[in-house]
């Protein structure tokens, strides 16, 4: 079953928080949700999870049985142990007994939580507690699972343990949808969508994207054009547009573009095709 | 520092209408509403010399019931049911008020006024014959002590849910938002009759009040106010983003049930214009409840009015508040509707 969206907009108060955005989760793949703060990238989620309901358009969910999502924040209740974190939301999932076991037992070695069960989840390190939260959205084996930001401010090592986990779900023929706000993560991802106020303004694999950039990116020390050029360590890194006949920095050195440079050049073309502010 | 504290106060609505708004209600409300005065006192005359009797009362009493054909008994059941303050018996020589000690300000009152009349009259106080304040206090503080608990407890349980994202998990859960306000409420509701038990036992013994009435009745009442409390409990949460919020707003709620319940001055002795607002509060008609129950004896058959009332309040409060939280847990139905992927 592919899930996803078909030009939705979500209206918040008067702010058009999602505008016409369409894309598809297949499953057994990971769609990466990029863009900056306030792009509309939890919105997305939140619509997708049922939390919102669109304004407009239509959204292709699992029913609630089959859904999982790990919100931001930590996904878990505090003032509960770690097994009775398990056993509450397996019990709402009609699991219990063995099944639950059966079902908990793998997520959490996986996890590096077993033998903390008796551990309050609000004594766990925070990346412990985002795993326990992706244990507990993945604990039902749910056709679709959300997760808004699940390694923002989780250490490298339990980064790699969440996309372990993440992986074995997607093996399992799971469609994860996530937000990210690292582009490794993006480009590990099968497809991507990066928002922009709201918009979509690049859908596709990463593969896809970096393939359809338009002209190049090239290193500099001197940008010649500071509207198009961003930092990259000591150095800037500058988009000559193929059809341009800009004059390019005089050290211009090409690179290979990252997801990185797709979005940000997407960001700048996006933001001259609306007159927005750069 | 002055200026962002202004500004961030600005913003803060709530706040705000706590420091300009509240003062002036509360100086309005409670200026009209602190008054032990009781101006006058519904009376009953009953017995062969009835007429008599009550054509020449003070008008201090508000004659409302004459019955020449009663007695002692039908005098003590018009104070037990609450139908007046005072019951005139004149079957006896020198005639008897009964006066009701449940309602301490107006009885204190009908006692000074009585013996001002001479020997003329014999004045027997049923249910607080010593007049003794803990015995009145002690089952509306009951409610009182229950309110605080309840509401608060309630409505912090609840916004710390939202508070910690959780609340967004529970909704994505194949749970009904009634079952997650039934799960979230039993666990109170049950501590909260234990606190009741418990409150209610305390005061008994400590303070020596009577307990006349039926414990089951007691129950049903108490019942019914915790579900109105919890109600509202669950309505100041869906209403708060913090807990801060959440006291701030419980608060607002308490404060006024504390002087305008009747537990402190007589509903009989505020005036009208704010008079209205007590009966508006639930404490008031577990007050009356409690009162009648514990010091009068009284039956459901003449406290069914704060009956019907609070079970009115108690549908009112936990159905508004199970719609606001189901429009949390579950957003209204959308323009065009989404597709569960089992009918894509």
């Amino acid at each position: 079953m592919t899930f996803g969206m078909e030009r939705v907009s979500v209206r918040l108060g008067n702010v058009a928080a999602l505008e016409d955005v369409s894309f598809e989760a297949a499953p057994g793949s990971v769609t990466a949700i990029i863009g900056a703060d306030g792009a509309g990238k939890s919105t997305l989620l939140r619509c997708l999870a049922g939390l919102v309901e669109p304004d407009e358009g239509i959204v292709v969910r699992p029913h609630k049985q089959d859904l999982g999502y790990l919100p931001t924040g930590l996904g878990s209740w505090k003032s509960l142990t770690v097994d009775q974190n398990i056993a509450f939301v397996g019990g709402a999932y009609g699991l219990s007994g063995q099944a639950l076991v059966d079902a908990a037992e793998p997520l959490l070695e996986h996890a590096g939580l077993t033998g903390v069960g008796d551990r309050l989840a609000g004594q766990l390190s925070g990346g412990m507690r985002t795993k326990l939260g992706f244990c507990l959205a993945m604990l039902h084996v749910p056709e679709l699972v959300v997760l808004d930001e699940p390694t923002t401010g989780v250490d490298p090592v339990s980064r790699v343990e969440l996309w372990r986990m993440i992986s074995d779900a997607v093996a399992s023929g799971t469609s994860v949808v996530m937000a990210t706000s690292y582009m490794d993560e993006a480009e590990r991802a099968a497809s991507v969508v990066l928002l922009d106020r709201g918009r979509a303004i690049l859908t596709g694999s990463p593969a896809m994207l970096l393939s359809n950039l338009d002209g190049s990116i090239v290193m500099t020390s001197q940008p010649a054009n500071r509207e198009r050029a961003w930092r990259s360590g000591s150095r800037w890194r500058e988009w000559v547009p193929a059809a341009s006949d800009l004059t390019r920095p005089t050290d211009a050195q090409p690179v290979q573009p990252d997801l990185r440079d797709v979005s940000i050049v997407a960001a700048l073309r996006a933001a001259d095709h609306v007159g927005g502010p750069r | 520092m002055i200026i962002k504290e202004f500004r961030e106060l600005r913003r803060d609505r709530r706040t705000m209408a706590m420091l300009l708004v509240l003062p002036i209600l509360l100086l309005i409300i409670f200026g009209y509403a602190a008054n032990f005065s009781v101006e006058s006192i519904t009376t009953a005359a009953v017995g062969p010399q009835a007429d008599v009797v009550a054509a020449n009362l003070p008008d201090f009493f508000d004659v409302t019931e004459v019955d020449p054909s009663g007695d002692a008994s039908t005098a003590e059941t018009l104070l037990q049911d609450n139908v007046v303050d005072v019951a005139v018996d004149t079957t006896t020589q020198p005639p008897t008020a009964y006066v009701d000690g449940s309602s301490l300000f107006t009885a204190q009152a009908a006692v000074s006024v009585l013996g001002r009349l001479g020997g003329g009259i014999t004045v027997d106080v049923l249910y607080n014959p010593e007049l003794i304040t803990a015995w009145v206090m002690v089952p509306a503080l009951t409610g009182l002590i229950l309110m605080f608990i309840g509401t608060v407890v309630t409505s912090i349980g609840l916004v710390r849910e939202r508070e910690n994202g959780t609340l967004e998990q529970l909704a994505v859960m194949p749970l009904s938002p009634t079952s997650v306000v039934f799960g979230k409420i039993v666990p109170y509701f049950i501590l909260a009759s234990l606190d009741m038990v418990v409150v209610t036992v305390l005061g008994v013994m400590l303070f020596d009040v009577p307990f006349n009435g039926n414990p089951g009745l007691f129950a049903l009442g108490a019942a019914l106010f915790l579900l109105v409390v919890l109600g509202i409990g669950v309505f100041i949460s869906t209403v708060s983003q913090t807990t801060g919020q959440a006291i701030q707003l419980a608060f607002f709620f308490l404060l006024p049930q504390i002087l305008l319940s009747g537990m402190i001055f007589p509903l009989e002795a505020i005036p009208w214009g704010v008079r209205w607002i007590s009966y508006l509060l639930p404490l008031t008609y577990y007050t009356m409840i409690a009162q009648g129950v514990m010091l009068r004896g009284a039956d459901l058959a003449s406290l069914w009015a704060p009956f019907l009332i609070l079970s009115v309040m108690a549908v009112l409060a936990f159905g508004g508040a199970t719609l606001r939280f189901r429009r949390d847990l579950a957003p209204e139905s959308p323009a065009t509707p989404s597709r569960p992927g089992v009918d894509a």
